[in-house]
């Protein structure tokens, strides 16, 4: 059996949304080098839609493809679904991961929750809406 | 196209090693303790290896025990010197801190049983000092243990320096020469080994077999009980077919040896100038003192895993310290042993050529490598820190 699914391998391969937002709305980081893995997750916010979102990735390819899958669940969704995103969902999309692996899809749900929150810190007076 | 260099992980077996195991696969399938002629012709195959693997070694057929391999030796060599040297009252191990994990974790084994063992560092090249060897020991130690040559950074250690000091100081001397033996000129007698550990697959013989060189006069201690094969100290039916083949890939890979050392030397001089390319990059090891086919870069801003998938999509295998690579949180504790920080060792690349490797395969594997790390850069928050000078780049 191979290491990867072939979702996983075709998300690794083909990242989806890779780059960067210069005006993001919002940003997350998480994870670090010493561990080997960063994310970071750069959200464009427009009336509570997310009409774009970028990452840029240090890892395995696990965290690669979970950053990418994550990026890609949350395209095009409004602010409150996106915050409901679990590391479970991106896990499952990619049709699983190792278990040891599963820290990768932990660290995708964490840095778009980190750029989410960063988010309603530059726009305290959304968070009431963003979250009813 | 696949190249494989990964030669320090397994080779391919060689032809002769194939041919000369098949006889004892098909029609010579007797059990080497058995009376009849089936069984005495597989045991007079297993003892003409054990005459062709001394040789191959500079040893007495007598000293050599075949076993299932490199850990398994190991295992053995270490074990048995600590009993013996419990006899004596004695408690202390002298290593260094690169060995294999079938040395380290035998040695915490024995920590546990009130052992005391001494982690020596080695220098930035990865080169254990000898004289810290010789300073390290008193007179509660009984055993000195030191590869002969690193299996991430291929580099070779002062071997007959070390042996040399040990046989001074009366303590018995253990090599693990997985990668050593069949790669570069190794000689117990001329190197000072008492105990010697290697492994079939690793000099294209194949796997589940190799030997343990014990010199005459050390009391060898079972790990297996049972029958009295291997002088009654390794129980269990031998591998006929792997013995033989065994012995039969040695033989080739030693008389074949200056020859292939020359060739890879270039051909990894070579990878090594064209890795020395990349911006950020270090080589890992020393450039001079090290295995002829081994190549092992750090490569800053990336990770080791994610290079090694996407250059197994252009053909070529390969391994990493990194430690999604090993399943466990930290990276190669080769890499952290000699200086490499925890965020450079997880970008690792090890490439260790084979006998067949053209200079051709070298100049894809630069230009692969080159393509990949560039890539992976593109998308890495670590490398767009460091660019920016958010963070200082460490090589």
């Amino acid at each position: 059996m191979a290491l990867y699914s072939e979702k996983v391998m075709d998300h690794f391969r083909n990242p989806r949304n890779v780059g960067i937002i210069e005006d993001a709305d919002g940003v997350g980081e998480v994870g670090n080098a010493r561990c080997g893995d960063i994310m970071k997750v750069y959200l464009k916010i427009e009336d509570d839609i997310i009409t774009d979102v970028k990452f840029e990735t240090f890892g395995c390819g696990s965290a690669i493809a979970s950053s990418s899958m994550a990026t890609e669940l949350i395209k095009g969704k409004p602010v409150s679904e996106a915050m409901r995103l679990t590391n479970k969902a991106v896990a499952e999309a990619l049709d699983g991961l190792p278990d040891y692996k599963m820290h990768c899809s932990v660290l995708a749900e964490e840095a778009i929750r980190g750029a989410l929150e960063d988010y309603y810190n530059k726009h305290p007076e959304k968070k009431k809406g963003g979250i009813a | 196209m696949r190249i494989y260099a990964d030669n320090a992980a397994t080779t391919k077996m060689s032809k002769k090693a194939v041919e000369a195991m098949m006889p004892y696969i098909t029609d010579i399938y007797g059990n080497p303790s058995s009376l009849y002629s089936e069984g005495q012709r597989a045991k007079e195959a297993i003892e003409n290896a054990r005459e062709t693997v001394a040789r191959c070694i500079g040893a007495s057929p007598k000293e050599i025990y075949f076993t299932s391999g490199g850990s398994e030796s190991d295992n053995q060599a270490i074990l048995t010197a600590a009993a013996n040297g419990k006899k004596e009252g004695k408690i202390k191990i002298i290593t260094d801190a690169i060995e294999h994990h079938a040395v380290l974790h035998t040695l915490r084994k024995l920590e546990k049983e009130g052992f005391e063992v001494v982690y020596l560092p080695v220098g930035a090249g990865g080169i254990v000092d000898a004289d810290e060897v010789e300073k390290a020991i008193d007179d509660r130690t009984f055993l000195v243990t030191v590869m002969y040559a690193n299996n991430e950074i291929g580099t070779i250690q002062p071997i007959r320096r070390i042996g040399g000091i040990c046989i001074n100081k009366k303590v018995v001397f253990h090599t693990d020469a997985v990668q050593a033996v069949g790669h570069i000129p190794v000689s117990v007698v001329d190197d000072n080994i008492d105990m010697m550990s290697a492994s079939a697959h690793k000099f294209h013989g194949p796997k589940g077999v190799g030997f343990l060189y014990v010199k005459k006069g050390i009391r060898l201690h079972n790990l297996i009980e049972g029958g009295a094969q291997e002088r009654g100290k390794r129980a269990g039916t031998e591998n006929v077919p792997g013995i033989v083949a065994c012995a039969a890939a040695l033989e080739e890979s030693v008389s074949n040896m200056s020859l292939h050392a020359e060739k890879l030397t270039s051909l990894r001089d070579r990878l090594m100038r064209g890795l020395n390319e990349i911006p950020h990059s270090a080589l890992n090891g020393d450039p001079v003192q090290r295995l002829p086919s081994n190549a092992n870069f750090c490569f800053e801003g990336i990770e080791g895993e994610s290079l090694l998938l996407l250059l197994d999509d252009k053909g070529i295998s390969a391994s990493s310290g990194s430690a999604c690579t090993s399943g466990s949180l930290d990276p190669s504790h080769v890499l952290l042993a000699i200086g490499r920080p925890h965020d450079v060792a997880h970008g690792s690349l090890r490439l260790t050529l084979g006998n067949d490797a053209t200079e051709e395969q070298v100049d894809y594997i630069i230009e692969s490598v080159k393509e990949v790390v560039s890539y992976l850069r593109g998308f890495s928050p670590v490398w767009r820190d460091l660019c920016a000078g958010k963070s200082k780049f460490l090589l």
